[in-house]
Parts: C-alpha cells; structure tokens; sequence
C-alpha cells in the first residue's frame, strides 16, 4: 500500500509551516510522527498535495513545569509522556492513558499533538484531556490562542483547529497533590483502540466530601465529552456506592452512542456507565490515600 | 527528495519520492528483506526496525523521516554468520515456527530488554503487544526473551551460527 503523491517539505518553525499551509491551502496536511496520517494516506482516504513536517522543529518539544501548570510540546510522543517523571508524579491520569495507546513501537513515533489534532473517536487522551482540563495551544496567521479542551473536540476526526492553526502544544494545571484519578478502558483487542475510556480526576475535602471532580468519556460517541450531569451528581458528596452508581448513570447526557460491529449502543451504553462507576470508585480510593 | 542515514552502520545516500515508506527503502533499494511487509496497518509489527534504538514500524515511517537517522534491520543485528544472544534464545526455546513474524520479534525484544533488563512475564507481554504471532501462542516467545535477558545479564555476546558441538561434529 503506497500512499498517493505528494510534494515533502520540512519546517524549520512554527512560522514556516504556518505559512506553507497558507500557500498551498486545503491540499497542505501537517506531519509529525505519522502515526495517524500515513494510516489514512496509505488507504487513501485522503490524498493531500503537500505534507509540511513539522517533526524537527525544536520548540515543539520537550516538557516544562512551572508552580501552575505543565507544558507538553506537541512532539512529546507516547512514550515520552508514559515515562516522563514530572508528569508521573503531576499527571498520573495522562500518564497512565498514554501508556495505553496503542503499543509499544506505537508510542515510541505517535505524538500528543498529532494524536489530537487528529481526534480519533476511539483515541486515549480524549478522556484524560477533558478530565484534567487542559487548554490546547494553538498558533496560526492571527497569533497564538489556548482553546479550552471541552471546546477542542467538535466531531468525529474534527477539531476547533483552524486549516492553518498549528498545534503547539498542551498546558495543564497542575491538580492538587494527593488528588485521585482513574483511567477505565475497554480496549478493542485487535487494534487496541478504546471502545469506551472514562477519565476522571476527583479532590476530595479533608472531611471526604468532593471538592472538584471531573469526568471524560472517550470511544462511546463521534466525540469525547465532559460529563458534566454525572460532575454535578457528584459535587459535594461523600461518595458512596449508590451516590456513585446513580452519578454514573447519568453520565451519557444525552449524546448518541456510536452503534457498529464493535459494539450496539446498547452495549456502549451499559459500559460506559461500568467503567464510569468503575473509574469514580478507583478515584475516590486513590484521594482518600492522598 | 536527497535522504542521508545509516543502516547497519553503513552511511547510504539515496534519492527517493517522498512518499516511499522505509520498509519499500530498506526491502527495494537495500535489499534487506529481513523487515518483513505483513500488514501494512502499524498492527501486526513484522516491519519492525530499531530507528535511534528504538523499536518503530517501518510500514509507518516515511523514508524522508528517516533522513539522518541510524537504523538497524535484523541483519544487522549481529556479524554475519553469528546470532545476537536474543537470536540464539529463540533458536534454544523455539520461539518461532514460520517465522514471518521473528524479525520484528527479535528486535522488539532487544529494545525491550534495553529498557527493562529483567522483565517480569507480564512485562514480556505487554512490551510485545505490537508483535503479532499465528503460529506459537506466545508461550514460547516469552520464554525466549526470559532466556535472552538472562543470557545477556550473564554477558553474552554473537555466537557462531553453528554450535561449537556441532561444529566439532563435523
């Protein structure tokens, strides 16, 4: 499987891919592992004239923490993240999907930027993304903006990235320490892809109440989502097992389940309501651990 | 598209389009067809190669990424005529029957081992996720690397293909 020609040409900076995808337009796609882009060249779903890569480009590498946050570069890859120490230690929920990507020889070329500009309905970080809150950054003609996660994935393998944005790179607040968190996934067990993954990230008070929780769902739906009805459920709880089993229940919020061989609706229905109890009940063990 | 890169610790230089994928460079120009083609979806793990020492699938690399690169193939792997120590430990514990997947089995064994010197079995399988096998049943896989990280914890180096029994033999 050959994918169809195209004109190759490497970007030196965020600059000049930027302005390569302004010359050459549609027909221009962005390159960095290729991990989700040769795939879909080598079936052909897409035939792009030009690929711009922007694979070397120094600046979109590496991981930065300040007292706030942590700044992923988009190159950071799966491995890197898996195996980072400050993000072990800081973002253990991010870490622990991105240890599940895919495999081995995977994680070692997909990146995080290119995972996401990409958004896969059945992709890990979705959910980790959405449970931390994290703001993806993106650079194009008009300067640079930080788009909130629950505003970054629109539909199904489409983001909030304009044609000539490039993905620079993802900051994350840091979560208290001691906060708890889960990563549930049902993995498809040919390819790896989630059928269904629930994030979440939970604070507890000193008394066991909830402070802060967040949950995301990715591979159930088109697109990953916040769920915020099983969030409010939750707020404020102490979190038993009927106050989590009935959170956990209303965490589908009205979207449309994806029905395919996969799996029914039905069936991604029943599971995500599983794993989401699954995730809270790990969560909550892990911030009453500290 | 120029690409410079060393494979097997020979520096070659090639003209290539730029959408050649480095298992068609490695396999058509160079000949090394141990990188085998098996499902051309970054799924099954038969392409796989060490890029930088890293275990990467060759079906899903440009040949133009690559560019700079050091990539080592299976016949690389270890001098002509001798078997790497996780070469050897799939002859002695019959990790292989067809043997279409043992190229990319053998080297995603090394990078593990490079990693994780002394993996636990589950640590065996989940490094090895990205190499399918339909032949063994893993069994013999895993035990394959657990002898390949005891052999190289205990030193070794590339052996002569032929046993020093059986060539005493002859």
């Amino acid at each position: 499987m050959n994918p169809s020609e195209f004109a190759y040409q490497r970007a030196g900076s965020v600059e000049e891919a930027i302005a390569l995808l302004q010359e050459h337009g549609d027909g221009a796609k962005l390159i960095a592992g290729g991990h989700s882009l040769l795939p879909i060249l080598k079936l052909r779903l897409a035939e792009p004239d030009m690929l711009v890569d922007i694979g070397r480009i120094p600046e979109l590498r590496g991981v930065q923490r300040t007292d706030a946050e942590i700044a992923i570069g988009a190159l950071t890859t799966h491995h890197e993240i898996a195996t980072d120490g400050q993000i072990q230690s800081a973002l253990p929920l991010l870490s622990d999907a991105a240890a599940r990507v895919g495999d081995r020889q995977v994680r070692n070329r997909g990146t995080i930027g290119g995972a996401l500009a990409h958004a896969d309905a059945a992709a890990d970080y979705p959910a980790a993304i959405l449970a931390l809150d994290a703001a993806i950054v993106a650079r194009g003609p008009r300067g640079e903006r930080r788009i909130p996660a629950r505003e970054f994935f629109l539909d199904f393998l489409t983001t909030a990235l304009q044609p000539e944005e490039v993905l620079t790179e993802v900051r994350i607040s840091l979560p208290p320490e001691g906060h708890g968190w889960s990563y549930q996934k049902l993995a498809n067990q040919a390819s790896g892809y989630a059928i269904v993954g629930v994030g979440t990230v939970i604070v507890l008070h000193d008394q066991g109440a909830v402070a802060d929780v967040r949950v995301g769902v990715t591979g159930a739906a088109a697109v990953a989502w916040r769920a915020e009805a099983t969030e409010t459920a939750l707020q404020g709880q102490r979190l038993q097992n009927d106050v989590i089993a009935a959170a956990a229940d209303l965490v589908d919020g009205g979207i449309d389940y994806l029905d395919d061989l996969h799996g029914s609706a039905e069936y991604r229905r029943r599971v995500t309501r599983g794993l989401t109890r699954r995730a809270i009940v790990e969560a909550a063990g892990r911030a009453r651990q500290g | 598209m120029p690409i410079s890169l060393t494979v097997n610790s020979v520096e070659r230089r090639a003209e290539v389009e730029p959408r050649t994928l480095l298992v068609h460079y490695l396999r058509n120009e160079l000949a090394l067809t141990g990188a085998h083609i098996g499902c051309e979806t970054s799924q099954c793990g038969a392409c796989t190669v060490l890029m930088d020492g890293q275990a990467v699938k060759s079906c899903t690399i440009l040949a133009v990424q690559a560019d700079g690169a050091s990539v080592t193939t299976i016949e690389g792997l270890a001098p002509v005529g001798t078997l790497h120590p996780v070469q050897q430990a799939f002859w002695n514990e019959h990790g292989l029957q067809c043997g279409f997947c043992t190229p990319g089995m053998v080297l995603s064994t090394v990078a593990l081992l490079a990693d994780d010197p002394d993996p636990s079995e589950e640590s065996i399988r989940h490094g090895l996720e990205g190499n399918i096998c339909r032949c063994t049943g893993y069994h013999n896989i895993v035990r394959s690397v657990q002898t390949a990280a005891k052999s190289l914890a205990a030193g070794a180096t590339p052996e002569p293909l032929l046993s020093r029994d059986s060539a005493q033999a002859r």
